[in-house]
């Protein structure tokens, strides 16, 4: 089928609210954290307080004994019922509860279980486990050759073909090393007129979604339903039913909104270990995390991205050498796909002719570590745009027309060998470019204070190859279901998906039903994630509103009704069954071609279905005197294809901006041997509205997608991408200072301007 | 628990109501366990987020963190209420049009310090509305749609 031939009717580009936008006013909407069963147990969760340790002894009985507690439940009761309860998308390595060792401060020891959360919570107080201490690492670089080892053997859940190589290998922390060649990058290190090497680090943070992380499950009859806060439902089910050893349909998960997701929601959770509790009591189970304790669930990869390039005289980077450590924390969640995934498109938007990539997923003793908006992405460009201002700098060229010159085309094959398509890449420089006055003269400040702009632009490939299967429903009054696995977390999937199925039925949007993902009707979906959605998604609506219109089309003629005659579709169900009676079904499934890179040289020619670019443009304010900076402008411009919705892409633009802003200049996980300080809102600080931006703006540039539905591609991370970059090439060209590690705060930049001066301050 | 309990009274959504709480119950919990009421949630648990606010005598507070039985004979409003009769407030209304809300799990909490701050300040200046808002956090960061909402609510507001 050509997904090309649909020709709108109107519904796609129209900027409608979200279809449950009354819902979400008025406080109606559902979330699962509202969600409550009857009979219900409340669990609390008792974490480990230390790194990394055999675990002697627990002591359950002083919990146990507290008046209202239904029970205490360990790891090794986990294992009597479900005997390998080990979990994971990429390595089944994590325990649903600690078994034998924990791994990180926080990881999940016991769980308290009572129907009064007060109670449940004193009792997972009162549990006491003594450990013996190991040797613990907590930096990705040392991770590598360290020889405390955070698994004593790998186990690759078989899913992937390039983590097959990995199964039982002990005495490593790597559990990913992804490699890429293309040419000679030494022999062009060796000739070259100027070679620069640099070193960036990114820190820890966390997703913080508003609605904590929670879980609700139920047994009965050899069945299991478990309401949940997930991004991947479908992936849920197939991971709950593989460790019951049941079959996917008496696994039943069902989500509703989410309150806020960014990629943290993803894979398994809690849906694991509420399931194993409700097993174990005999009684609905809920578990609900604090904000304190979503930071010892999944959190962004730390990184550190040594990056070297070899540039012409003339501002033609000819070699790229890349080496990236993502420190994947104790447990690998899908932190393998990111640096696999990422590490493709480490040398940035660019036509490199030379280039060499190392990517490495390591374990270590801290939180672990997974998707979250940009899937590595961000980690990436903040260090490549970093250092490519610093070569357009040094070499004297104008930061812009140095990334002009480099600057991948379409028609012209990507690092991986894929040729770039449909990727306005230019577009979005120049458009940023303009939007932030660059090359026109400004207020460069005065006295202590001084003023300059920067800019960066990122790119990404999307997750492939993954499939997404859609069921329109026409009812016998003619109005339209969908059934959607997609989760709706705030980024306007249900508006969009109902936009696009009645685009296709020539239907108003609004008038369109969409129902959550819930296992029991919903059809497969790999997940919302990695921004697919809109593409996947919306293709395989669109096949299914194909097939219900080629269905009527066949009622019709059955009925006799001449072609053309636009007869409403309640009359076609009249006629047929002689009542409001009757549905039509129409189907459809989508998944895109792929080709595994080589696994020696990373090559191949489909590695993405599309890509995804942006740019973002800064003007900064810093304070010689003190340090301390204030951001007057940032705009961020990205290419989304078609706009199915251009009001939500544009909130979901500056809302990426927003977050990308606090793991900027706020936001970092802080450890002392593997204890985190700062575990809360009071000392890891999110923006707030006071923190915005005096101008801050986000703009699509228009273009067209080839293959997607309506000319449509993600957009949900695009605005993460260059933002930390744009603001340390903003303070750089104002005050001549480099910050190299995230988050860049008021202090680290008075240091550099110290140290500038030949007048270092004493390090604490 | 064995904490002693008592009854508070107070009036919920215009209705005068009375609830048994023990002394560590805060007033989110009752609303939420006693009156089926969702709209406020609890989030950061430590009054900072916002989203579990709720007006009390008509000021916005922290119902993760305010003890139920100070509530005793307060007038205590929830996002339920405001389009009780079936008719969205202005402010509602407002974010509606302005598109300031994502996921929106933390709205009705800024829609009840928006009126909190309209009927306080029918024409706000930019200064107040980050005022007003700045103890309620958006990780969606809707911050410029929320901003542009107000504005538009104190118009809708001012020409009834």
């Amino acid at each position: 089928m050509n997904d090309t031939a649909f020709v709108s009717t109107g519904q796609v580009g129209r900027s409608l609210p979200r279809v449950e936008a009354r819902a979400k006013v008025t406080g109606t909407a559902e979330y699962i954290h509202n969600f409550r069963l009857p009979g219900m147990l409340i669990g609390k969760i008792c974490r480990s307080t230390v790194p990394h340790g055999r675990i002697r002894h627990i002591d359950t009985s002083a919990a146990a004994a507290i008046p209202g507690v239904y029970a205490i439940v360990t790891g090794e009761d986990i294992r009597k019922i479900i005997p390998d309860p080990y979990y994971g998308p990429a390595f089944h390595d994590q325990p649903i509860l600690a078994l034998d060792k924990v791994r990180f401060v926080g990881e999940p020891v016991a769980v308290a279980l009572a129907a009064d959360p007060h109670i449940a919570e004193n009792a997972a107080r009162a549990i006491t486990v003594e450990y013996d201490e190991l040797p613990a690492v907590y930096d990705e670089v040392e991770a590598v050759t360290a020889t405390a080892y955070v698994h004593d053997v790998l186990k690759p859940a078989g899913t992937f073909a390039d983590l097959k190589h990995l199964v039982g290998r002990r005495q490593t922390n790597v559990a990913l090393d992804f490699h890429l060649r293309r040419g000679d990058v030494e022999a062009e290190f060796a000739a070259a007129d100027h070679v620069f090497a640099h070193e960036f680090r990114t820190q820890q943070v966390m997703h913080t979604p508003l609605e904590p992380f929670v879980s609700v499950a139920e047994a009965a009859n050899g069945a299991v339903t478990i309401h949940t806060a997930s991004q991947n439902p479908s992936f849920v089910r197939v991971e709950i039913a593989r460790l019951l050893g049941l079959k996917e349909n008496r696994v039943r998960v069902r989500t509703a909104f989410l309150g806020g997701g960014f990629g943290g929601k993803l894979y398994i959770k809690l849906e694991a270990l509420v399931t194993a509790l409700t097993l174990i009591a005999q009684r609905p189970v809920k578990v609900s995390l604090t904000m304190e304790e979503q930071f010892f669930t999944i959190t962004r990869h730390p990184c550190t991205f040594r990056i070297k390039s070899a540039v012409t005289k003339d501002g033609r980077v000819t070699a790229r050498k890349c080496e990236v450590y993502y420190n994947g924390g104790a447990y690998a969640d899908i932190g393998p796909r990111v640096a696999q995934k990422s590490g493709f498109a480490a040398a940035g938007p660019y036509d490199i002719a030379n280039v060499h990539i190392d990517s490495f997923e390591t374990y270590t003793n801290r939180p672990p570590a997974g998707a979250l908006r940009g899937f590595g992405t961000p980690q990436l460009v903040w260090a490549y745009e970093s250092h490519t201002d610093l070569i357009a700098r040094a070499l004297s060229l104008d930061p812009v027309e140095f990334r002009r010159r480099n600057l991948l085309r379409d028609g012209r094959p990507q690092a991986t060998g894929t040729v770039m398509r449909d990727a306005p890449l230019a577009a979005v420089l120049e458009r940023a470019a303009a939007a932030i006055g660059w090359g026109q003269p400004f207020d460069r400040g005065s006295g202590p204070v001084k003023r300059g702009r920067g800019i960066a632009i990122g790119f990404k490939a999307s997750i492939s190859p993954t499939a997404s299967v859609a069921i329109v429903n026409l009812s016998g009054d003619g109005s339209c279901t969908l059934y959607c696995g997609t989760v709706d977390m705030g980024q306007g999937s249900t508006t969009a998906m109902a936009q696009i199925a009645a685009d296709c039925l020539g239907i108003e949007a609004e008038t369109v039903r969409v129902i959550a993902a819930d296992t029991d009707v919903t059809p497969y979906d790999m997940g919302t994630l990695g921004s697919r959605s809109t593409y996947h998604m919306g293709l395989a609506i669109q096949r299914a509103a194909a097939d219900a219109k080629a269905k009527l089309a066949a009622l019709a003629a059955e009925l006799g009704v001449p072609e053309g005659t636009n007869l409403p579709i309640a009359e076609l169900f009249r006629r047929k069954y002689g009542a409001q009676a009757g549905n039509i079904i129409g189907t459809g499934s989508f998944m895109p071609s792929h080709k595994s890179p080589d696994p020696q040289t990373g090559q191949t020619d489909d590695a993405t279905p599309y890509w995804m670019s942006a740019a973002t443009g800064c003007e900064v304010e810093v304070d010689t005197e003190t340090g301390r900076f204030r951001i007057l402008r940032l705009v961020n411009v990205a290419d989304c294809g078609t706009a199915i919705n251009p009001r939500i892409v544009e909130t979901q633009l500056t809302g990426a901006t927003v977050m990308q802003l606090g793991f900027t200049v706020y936001e970092g996980m802080e450890f002392t041997d593997g204890q985190l300080r700062n575990p809360s809102f009071a000392e890891y600080k999110i923006p707030g509205i006071r923190d915005m931006p005096a101008r801050l703006e986000g703009e699509i540039v228009t273009s067209r997608q080839g293959g997607g539905p309506f000319g449509a591609k993600g957009v949900g991370e695009s605005g993460t991408y260059a933002v930390s970059p744009a603001i340390a090439n903003a303070i750089h060209d104002a005050v001549g200072v480099r910050i190299s590690a995230l988050p860049i705060t008021a202090e680290k930049v008075y240091r550099a301007l110290r140290e500038a001066a030949g007048n270092p301050l004493p390090e604490d | 628990m064995t904490a002693p309990s008592r009854t508070i009274a107070f009036t919920l959504n215009g209705r005068p109501v009375t609830a048994e709480v023990a002394p560590h119950h805060t007033l989110i919990e009752v609303l939420r366990d006693g009156f089926g009421l969702y709209g406020a949630r609890e989030s950061c648990g430590q009054g900072l987020c916002g989203c579990c606010t709720v007006l009390l005598d008509g000021r916005g507070v922290s119902s993760c963190l305010y003890l139920a039985v100070f509530a005793d004979g307060a007038e205590l409003v929830t996002v339920e209420h405001l389009a009780a009769g079936g008719e969205l407030d202005p402010v509602q209304e407002a974010f509606i049009e302005a598109g300031a809300f994502q996921c929106g799990f933390c709205t009705p909490g800024f829609v009840l310090m928006t009126k909190q701050l309209l009927d306080e300040h029918p024409d706000p200046s930019d200064d107040q509305i980050r005022h007003y808002l700045s103890g309620n956090l958006c990780r969606c960061g809707t911050y410029p749609q929320i901003v542009e909402a107000v504005k538009l609510a104190a118009r809708k507001r001012g020409s009834v």
